[in-house]
């Protein structure tokens, strides 16, 4: 079947079968931040945002997301690096392989609530699993981060 | 996963009915308990072009289309300020946030599953299934029923007038639950419709493992106030009879002692001081 889908801004039309899963269509079309790695939706490796809302890429139908917006980290690099760089700041990753979901994730949560406290940091990123970690250095990662944006948004609006 | 021959978006909840009639085709929810499964299905039925992604609030309650997401539950402001926060309670611990943007309530229901935390707390509730062809039953007696080739449509709960609590344990954070507990406390009327002053405590237990279901109460009464004596009773009878099970998460045992300990917390929670 023919789909129409906006990937990171661009219309792409593709043939798919039935039970193609938005995760295998997305690194069928270079997307390789997209991860799966588990088998239970429960991991979230394979955050993509779906129409605005972070969704697992593993357990939607391609075929369901037809004339929708998908964007994934490839579309996301300059948020991307600069969130990322206060993470690599504390070292908190060691095999990286989760990272691309958890960034997903964490900037999804910005966009929905741009000043979390530590709570509902924790709540929003369950279901990001990180097996290296616990999870610490993330946190003080993104707490420097949104010290870091406050400051700079206060900075932008004095000039 | 599920392998899946053809797609199909219905136009209508008649030509799904029509489609589901097929035992080889299966309606999706948010297709994520069902793609876990081995199975293979001819037509992967599709209700999410009928507009069923919304809730409605009306003078004498809410109607929940069936592929609401868990987490627009989960964020409404009608229904978590009904439920004192219990419902959103009852949500937020499952798997993440982005799979409740795509679990459906309708799909949690239909499934009858017995880890279900949403049927859990929609049992303790004043709630109904819309069926197409089916009509209008009460959750406990959905619940009960066997899987039929009937179409889940809405969800209803009613505004009857009580307090809400949830609790559920599990053994580490985003796991299933290895037990669910919801309660209401309702005011009981008296004969001209007015509050005596007394209540009923109508308490669900999920996750026995098996599917949630209702306490017998056998006409336990309490006032306004509950001591902690009466609901350190009120723990033990709901532990000696609601029954559990053991599985790779807990023994039948420690779900039984989880069940007294909810239900006297539940009890506290909803009459007891401040």
């Amino acid at each position: 079947m023919l789909i129409n889908i906006v990937l990171n801004g661009k219309k792409i039309s593709s043939e798919i079968a039935a039970d193609c899963l938005l995760l295998d269509w997305l690194r069928a079309q270079g997307c390789a931040s997209v991860k799966r790695g588990c088998e239970t939706s429960n991991c979230g490796l394979c955050t993509v945002i779906l129409e605005g809302k972070p969704v697992l890429s593993c357990s939607v139908l391609a075929a369901r997301t037809d004339g929708k917006r998908v964007e994934t980290l490839e579309g996301l690099q300059q948020e991307a690096a600069e969130f990322g760089a206060f993470i690599a700041d504390q070292g908190a990753e060691q095999c990286g392989f989760c990272n691309p979901g958890f960034v997903m994730n964490a900037l999804a949560l910005f966009r929905e609530n741009p000043d979390p406290n530590e709570e509902e940091i924790r709540e929003y990123l369950a279901g990001n699993l990180c097996r290296c970690s616990g999870y610490e250095g993330q946190l003080r990662g993104i707490l420097n981060y949104l010290v870091w944006k406050k400051e700079k948004g206060k900075k932008e609006e004095a000039q | 996963m599920i392998s899946i021959r053809t797609y199909k978006r219905v136009e209508s909840l008649e030509e799904a009915w029509q489609l589901n009639q097929q035992r080889s085709n299966r309606i999706i929810g948010g297709m994520l308990w069902m793609k876990m499964g081995q199975g293979s299905v001819q037509t992967a039925i599709d209700l999410s072009g009928l507009s069923l992604d919304r809730i409605e609030e009306r003078e004498d309650g809410w109607s929940i289309g069936c592929m609401v997401t868990l987490r627009q539950l989960e964020l409404h402001e009608g229904l978590n300020r009904y439920t004192g926060g219990a419902l959103r309670e009852a949500l937020r611990h499952i798997v993440g946030v982005q799979f409740r943007n795509l679990a459906t309530v309708g799909g949690s229901v239909f499934g009858r599953f017995g880890f279900s935390d949403v049927c859990t707390m929609l049992l303790a509730m004043d709630s109904y299934v819309e069926l197409y062809r089916g009509g209008v039953l009460p959750m406990a007696d959905f619940l009960a029923s066997k899987y039929d080739r009937d179409v889940l449509v809405r969800i209803l709960v009613k505004k009857t007038p009580g307090k809400y609590y949830y609790q559920s344990v599990r053994n580490s954070r985003t796991d299933f639950p290895v037990l669910a507990c919801a309660a209401a406390l309702l005011p009981l009327e008296k004969e001209r419709g007015e509050s005596g002053g007394e209540y009923r405590i109508r308490l669900s237990v999920g996750a026995r493992p098996a599917k949630a279901m209702l306490l017998e109460e056998g006409g336990k009464r309490f006032q306004s106030l509950i001591t902690e004596e009466e609901a350190r009773d009120f723990g033990a009878y709901a532990a000696a009879h609601i029954p559990t099970e053991g599985n790779l998460r807990a023994s039948a045992s420690y779900r039984t002692h989880l069940t007294g300990v909810l239900a006297m917390r539940a009890a506290l929670k909803l009459g007891g001081k401040a």
